[in-house]
């Protein structure tokens, strides 16, 4: 990859910025579900705080210029915003392929017409179990699920491409095989089988969430037979949760090297759940172009690269592949922003990463706290 | 066009015609250079040699007469050619960025 052309930032030039290849929009907080494992803050932004349609134009074509490929159009729902097709208009427009991610409970046949037209490419619809009841009482929200398969079979007929989003706990993961076979018969070219991350309201809810470590194992072991199975079928991406990993995960690819983040308000953040760290100043579209944040902002610029790095990252050996792992999880688990990500077996408190996670996993789950505005920080 | 749900596994032999589902789509970055192939949460970055291949993909030419075309632009043996494209092709196939 070469940088970023005629960088702007003062810092940039002295080490090589790579161009961010992908933008998450997150179009609003708002949505029906109220999942608990959902990847929001827990302080959720309100609906007057959000950019006008105008601005997430202005936005993506920035993006676009900065060499991002993939847009990611996200929320909460997008959905709920009336003025969704103007904003995916305007990817189309800039080139970006733009992945809707929805939970498509309020989507008619209609506006999926519409939104296709202006441009989407492809759209990923979230399933919470496929079981009716049990997904409809993760989600919080009736006859869900039933609407989703509706909207599932629109997204065929229209000629999209469609991936099945399983958001995989303790409290679903018997039913990944189910899952496999959901995907295969709405005809979906793509299934994440995604293990919930322990951020925001999921590691509120993380006792309620965590499977066992024989869980996880079996759930891997379901998915590779699958891929052997559907190859050339169906593509099957598996997310594992890193509790019971032994290296960490290169979240988002290593901090600001690929992934923008873009909040219902302008905020913009190398990852979803980098308002959790302290002390933080995450810049606006509205005050900045994308290009000055993403180049030479000092949140970006925290952990980029290595030498932010203490040790045992800074003289391990896969300190450039996974690059220390996750910021967000170092500090909510060791209290420091630069330790290593407790997952790392290289951490002194890797053992009681695994500890809390089978500890939790072995006892009876816990209520949910559902994801809502009320229940928020 | 619907893209039927595939039952079977598409394997590419030198009488397949493959093309580009309408949903992925071949285009020049210019951020850093060369070509992308982007498809659902995806970013392949072909090398030179697949780019033309992909180019030739139209849903008209079989894989042989790609190989025999290439053949020619690169002085090399079609059957060589084929072979490679073949296996490129159905590696693509797989990732489910080619049909045919």
């Amino acid at each position: 990859m070469t940088a970023v052309a005629n960088s702007s930032g003062p810092q940039a030039g002295a080490l090589h910025i790579p161009a961010p290849v992908g933008l998450l929009a997150e179009l609003t907080h708002r949505c029906p579900l109220q999942c608990p494992y959902c990847s929001n803050p827990l302080a959720l932004e309100r609906v007057a705080n959000e950019l006008p349609a105008d601005v997430w134009v202005d936005v993506l074509k920035q993006a676009a210029d900065l060499g991002v490929l993939q847009l990611h159009v996200s929320g909460g729902e997008p959905t709920v915003r009336r003025d969704l097709e103007e904003i995916v208009a305007g990817a189309a427009k800039a080139g970006l392929y733009t992945n809707l991610i929805t939970a498509a409970v309020l989507l008619t046949r209609d506006r999926l017409e519409k939104l296709a037209q202006a441009g989407v490419d492809h759209v990923q619809i979230s399933f919470q179990d496929t079981e009716l009841t049990n997904a409809d009482r993760i989600a919080h929200y009736e006859r869900g699920h039933a609407k989703k398969l509706e909207a599932a079979g629109w997204v065929r007929a229209l000629g999209l491409p469609l991936t099945v989003n399983a958001p995989i706990h303790r409290q679903n993961i018997e039913s990944v095989p189910a899952f496999i076979e959901l995907a295969e018969r709405l005809g979906a070219q793509r299934l994440e089988v995604a293990h919930v991350q322990y951020y925001g309201w999921a590691l509120k809810n993380r006792q309620a969430l965590m499977p066992t470590r024989a869980q996880v194992l079996r759930s891997a072991e379901i998915v590779a037979k699958a891929r052997e199975r559907l190859k050339g079928i169906l593509v099957i991406d598996f997310v594992v949760p890193d509790y019971y990993a032994r290296r960490p995960k290169p979240c988002m690819g290593g901090w600001g090297r690929g992934i923008i983040n873009v909040t219902p308000a302008g905020k913009v953040l190398p990852c979803h759940a980098a308002e959790s760290l302290p002390g933080l100043v995450f810049e606006n579209v509205r005050d900045r172009s994308l290009r000055d944040i993403w180049l030479s902002s000092d949140a970006f610029q925290k952990f980029r690269h290595t030498e932010w790095m203490q040790e045992p990252c800074r003289s391990c050996e896969f300190k450039e592949v996974d690059w220390g792992g996750c910021r967000c999880q170092a500090f909510a688990f060791v209290g420091d922003m630069r330790a290593t990500d407790p997952a790392c077996s290289k951490s002194s408190l890797h053992a009681a990463f695994a500890d809390t996670a089978h500890g939790e996993a072995a006892g009876a789950p816990g209520p949910f706290v559902f994801r809502s505005l009320r229940a928020s920080a | 066009m619907t893209e039927a749900p595939k039952s079977a596994r598409l394997v590419i032999t030198a009488g397949s015609v493959p093309y580009l589902p309408r949903h992925i789509k071949l285009k020049q970055d210019a951020a850093r250079g060369g070509w992308t192939l982007l498809a659902p949460e995806r970013v392949f970055t072909p090398d030179e040699i697949a780019v033309d291949v992909l180019k030739l993909c139209d849903g008209r030419r079989t894989v042989d007469v790609i190989a025999r075309e290439l053949s020619v632009a690169y002085n090399a043996p079609a059957e060589e050619i084929r072979g490679d494209i073949t296996a490129m092709l159905q590696d693509l196939a797989d990732k489910g960025v080619v049909t045919a």
